[in-house]
C-alpha cells in the first residue's frame, strides 16, 4: 500500500520530506508539496493503513518543534502509488482507496485532471489524445477506463493505453525513492588530545571503517584519502595518499596511513581527526590467461609503503631516464604496475627481448664518484689510487682507451665538461675495468664506476 | 637372515607387494620438471637450463666478469616478457642509463636503493618476497665486501629459501664470492680471466660461466 501525502499550503521553510520519514523510510518526493510513501510493513508501529493516514493528518497540524507541518494535509491510501496521487490532490482529508476498486474513488475526476507527468509522457502528445476523448465524449476517468482496450491500442496506440491504465488507477511502478546524499568523509573529535601513535590508529581504523562502508555501500572505491589532523597547537596536519588503483579495503587504508604517519608525524597532540575520500568507480580488471603473475595491487602499496619507510621515499621506484645527455641523469618515480598488456604493447612499451650470445655491457656506478689520484704523465694514465668510504681503487694501469670528450648544458651553473677514459687496473693478477674522467674545469680525476 | 639390505633388493622386495602403484610413483617422481626463466644468454641458458622458479640462484665472482651483464640481461628478458622485477641494490650502483642500453623496460622494474646498509637490502628483499607476485627479485650484492659477506647468517637464506619455494619467483643472489652456501639451487662463476680490450664500440668482457 502506498500513502501520498499532499499538503497545497506548505510554507516554504517546510520540508514535506523530512516529515514523510518520521513514517517511512521510502519517500518519492513527486513534487514540492507532494510525497509517496510505502507504508507497507508499517503496521507494528502505526496500526493499519486508516490508522496511519490518521497518525500522519495529525501530527502535520502540530508545531514545527513537535516535528509536525502547521499545515493541512491531504492524504490518501492506495494500492498504487498514482492512484493515491490522484485521490490526494483531489479529495480533502483521509482517503482510503481499496485495492481492485480505484474507479469507485477515482471515477468522477474529470479527464483533464489525468497527471501524465506520472508516465513520462510528452504534453503535446497527451493534449492531443486529450482533444479525441473530449471529441469521443469521455468526460471523466470512469468513462475512458470503460472504453475497450482494443479500441483504445487501435486508434490511440501505446500512449493511450498507459493513459487509460492511469485513469482506472491500474498502473504498476516502483517509488522513485530520494535517497540521502551520501557523504564520504568522517571526524571524530577527541576529548583529550592525543600523544602517541598506538592509541591514533583506532581513531583511523573506526573512521576508515565507517569510509568503507560507504563506499561499498555504493559500490565505489577511492583512488585518493585526505587526512586532516587538528592539533593542541591550533594548526592543522594534512596528508593526502594517492592511490594507483580505485581500493576500498579498510585494512589496507588502515596500514598504509600507520606507514604515512610514522614517516611523517604530526608536530604536536592530536585533537581531532578528519578522514574524506574521493570517490570513484571499481577498477574492473581481465586478466590473461597467458599473462605472468603479478603482485596484488594492495599487497603492492603496502610493500612499496614498507620499503619507502625502510630505505627512504626517494629510494623506492622505478627509474625514469631524463632527456639529456648528462651522465647519470635519471629521476625516480611512484612503481605502479600497468597490467593491461594489450594496451602497453600497442604504446609500444613492451618489446619482448629476445635471447642473445651477446649480453650488453654492464655498468657499476660508484655514487658519488671516487676522487682519484691519476699519473698521466705520458698524456693518459699510468697509475690510479682512489679512496673511498666503502670502496678503493688502486694498481697499475695495463689497457688504456680514450679519452672521449663530453661537454653539456654550458649556459647553465652547472655545466659538465669532462675527458672519460676507459682503462684496465691489474692488482694481485686480477685486471678490472674502469671509467674515470678528468673534470676541464677543475681538472680533478674521479673514478665514475666499473664495467663488468 | 639379514642384517642389511641395499637400496635395490628393498626397491625389488617394494615393487614386488606393490606391482603398478610403486613404478607409477617413480616415474612420476623423474619426471618431476623444474619450471625456469630464461636468462636471455644463449650460452648461459644452454649450460643452466635457465635459472629455476622458486628457488635461490647465485652469481658470483669478481669485478669486470660479467656478473653485472648477466644481472642485465637477466632483467631485459624478464621485464620485456611481462614479469614484474624487483632490484635491491646494496650500494647503490645500478646505473640506469647503462641498463637502458640493455633494452630493459623500467616500467615493470621496482628499484630499492639501500645506500650501502645490508640490513636494508636483507629487509626489503624479506618484504619483496612475502609480498609475492615479483618473477625475479635480484639482491645485489655485488660491491659488499667479501668479509662482510661471509658474516651473513645463514638464517637469512633458509628464510629466503622457505619463501619462494612455493613461489614462481627467482630469486638471485649476485655477490663477489659464494655466500648462499647450500641454499642456492644454482650457483653460477664468473671468471673474467681473459685479457679484455678496452672499446666502447661493440666490445665487451667475455663470459665464463
Amino acid at each position: 500500500m502506498f500513502a501520498c501525502i499532499y499538503a497545497p499550503e506548505l510554507s516554504a521553510d517546510f520540508s514535506l520530506t523530512e516529515f514523510a520519514y518520521n513514517f517511512s523510510p521510502l519517500v518519492e518526493e513527486v513534487r514540492r508539496g507532494m510525497v509517496v510513501i510505502d507504508v507497507e510493513g508499517c503496521e507494528l508501529l502505526f496500526g493499519s493503513a486508516y490508522q496511519l493516514a490518521n497518525e500522519v493528518g495529525q501530527r502535520a497540524k502540530k508545531s514545527r518543534t513537535e516535528d509536525g507541518l502547521e499545515s493541512e494535509v491531504n492524504v490518501a491510501i492506495a494500492g498504487n502509488p498514482d492512484a493515491a496521487i490522484h485521490a490526494a490532490t483531489r479529495l480533502k482529508g483521509i482517503t482510503f482507496v481499496s485495492p481492485g476498486e480505484e474507479l469507485t474513488c477515482l471515477g468522477a475526476f474529470p479527464i483533464s485532471a489525468l497527471d501524465y507527468s506520472l508516465i513520462n509522457l510528452e504534453k503535446k502528445v497527451v493534449d492531443e489524445i486529450l482533444e479525441t476523448l473530449r471529441l469521443w465524449g469521455v468526460r471523466s476517468f470512469a468513462d475512458f477506463a470503460a472504453l475497450p482496450v482494443a479500441g483504445v491500442s487501435e486508434r490511440l496506440g501505446q500512449t493511450g493505453i498507459k493513459l487509460q491504465q492511469l485513469a482506472a488507477g491500474k498502473t504498476e511502478r516502483h517509488l522513485r525513492t530520494k535517497q540521502p546524499a551520501p557523504v564520504f568523509a568522517h571526524s571524530f573529535e577527541l576529548e583529550h588530545a592525543l600523544t602517541e601513535l598506538e592509541p591514533l590508529s583506532f581513531i583511523f581504523a573506526r573512521l576508515l571503517h565507517q569510509l568503507c562502508a560507504t563506499l561499498n555501500a555504493y559500490a565505489l572505491a577511492t583512488n585518493e584519502l585526505c587526512v586532516s589532523l587538528r592539533l593542541e597547537d591550533q594548526t592543522t596536519h594534512e596528508r593526502k595518499l594517492s592511490l594507483p588503483y580505485p581500493m576500498r579495503d579498510h585494512k589496507v587504508f588502515l596500514k598504509l596511513l600507520l606507514l604515512d604517519a610514522e614517516m611523517h608525524p604530526p608536530q604536536a597532540a592530536v585533537r581531532s581527526v578528519s578522514i574524506a575520500c574521493e570517490p570513484v568507480k571499481p577498477r574492473v580488471l581481465q586478466n590473461g590467461l597467458f599473462v605472468p603473475l603479478a603482485p596484488a595491487p594492495d599487497k603492492l602499496e603496502l610493500t612499496l609503503a614498507r620499503l619507502a619507510k625502510l630505505v627512504g621515499e626517494d629510494n623506492v621506484g622505478s627509474p625514469t631516464l631524463l632527456d639529456t645527455h648528462r651522465p647519470d641523469a635519471f629521476t625516480m618515480k611512484h612503481f605502479t604496475l600497468d597490467t593491461n598488456v594489450r594496451k602497453r604493447r600497442k604504446a609500444g612499451s613492451s618489446r619482448q627481448r629476445v635471447i642473445s650470445n651477446y649480453p650488453s655491457l654492464g655498468f657499476r656506478i660508484f655514487r658519488p664518484p671516487l676522487r682519484a689520484i691519476v699519473q698521466a704523465d705520458q698524456g693518459w694514465p699510468t697509475q690510479i689510487s682512489a679512496w673511498g668510504k666503502q670502496r678503493s681503487v688502486y694498481g697499475k694501469v695495463v689497457n688504456v682507451a680514450g679519452p672521449w670528450r663530453t661537454t653539456g648544458d654550458w649556459w647553465r651553473d652547472d655545466s659538465w665538461a669532462r675527458d672519460e677514459w676507459d682503462v684496465t687496473l691489474e692488482r694481485s693478477g686480477q685486471q678490472t675495468l674502469y671509467r674515470i674522467y678528468r673534470e676541464i674545469k677543475t681538472e680533478n680525476w674521479f673514478v665514475e664506476g666499473n664495467y663488468d | 637372515m639379514k642384517a642389511a639390505l641395499s637400496k635395490a633388493q628393498l626397491e625389488s622386495d617394494i615393487a614386488s607387494r606393490f606391482g603398478d602403484a610403486f613404478k607409477l610413483q617413480r616415474a612420476r617422481a623423474e619426471k618431476t620438471v623444474v619450471e625456469t626463466l630464461s636468462s636471455g644468454i644463449a650460452e648461459i641458458d644452454a649450460l643452466t637450463d635457465g635459472l629455476p622458479r622458486g628457488a635461490i640462484s647465485e652469481i658470483f665472482g669478481p669485478a669486470s666478469s660479467g656478473r653485472t651483464s648477466l644481472m642485465y640481461s637477466l632483467l631485459a628478458y624478464a621485464t620485456t616478457h611481462e614479469e614484474t622485477c624487483a632490484l635491491v641494490d646494496t650500494n647503490d650502483v645500478f646505473a640506469p642509463t647503462a641498463a637502458a642500453v640493455a633494452e630493459m623496460d623500467f616500467d615493470r622494474l621496482l628499484w630499492v636503493r639501500c645506500a650501502g646498509n645490508l640490513e636494508h637490502a636483507f629487509k626489503a628483499t624479506d618484504l619483496l618476497l612475502h609480498a609475492g607476485g615479483f618473477g625475479l627479485v635480484i639482491l645485489d650484492l655485488g660491491d659488499v665486501p667479501a668479509k662482510d659477506a661471509r658474516r651473513i647468517i645463514s638464517s637469512w637464506w633458509y628464510r629466503f629459501r622457505r619463501t619462494v619455494e612455493d613461489r614462481p619467483t627467482v630469486l638471485t643472489v649476485v655477490s663477489e664470492e659464494a655466500c648462499t652456501r647450500s641454499c642456492a639451487a644454482l650457483a653460477l662463476e664468473m671468471k673474467g680471466h681473459h685479457p679484455i680490450t678496452v672499446n666502447r664500440r661493440g666490445h665487451y668482457p667475455r663470459l665464463s660461466a
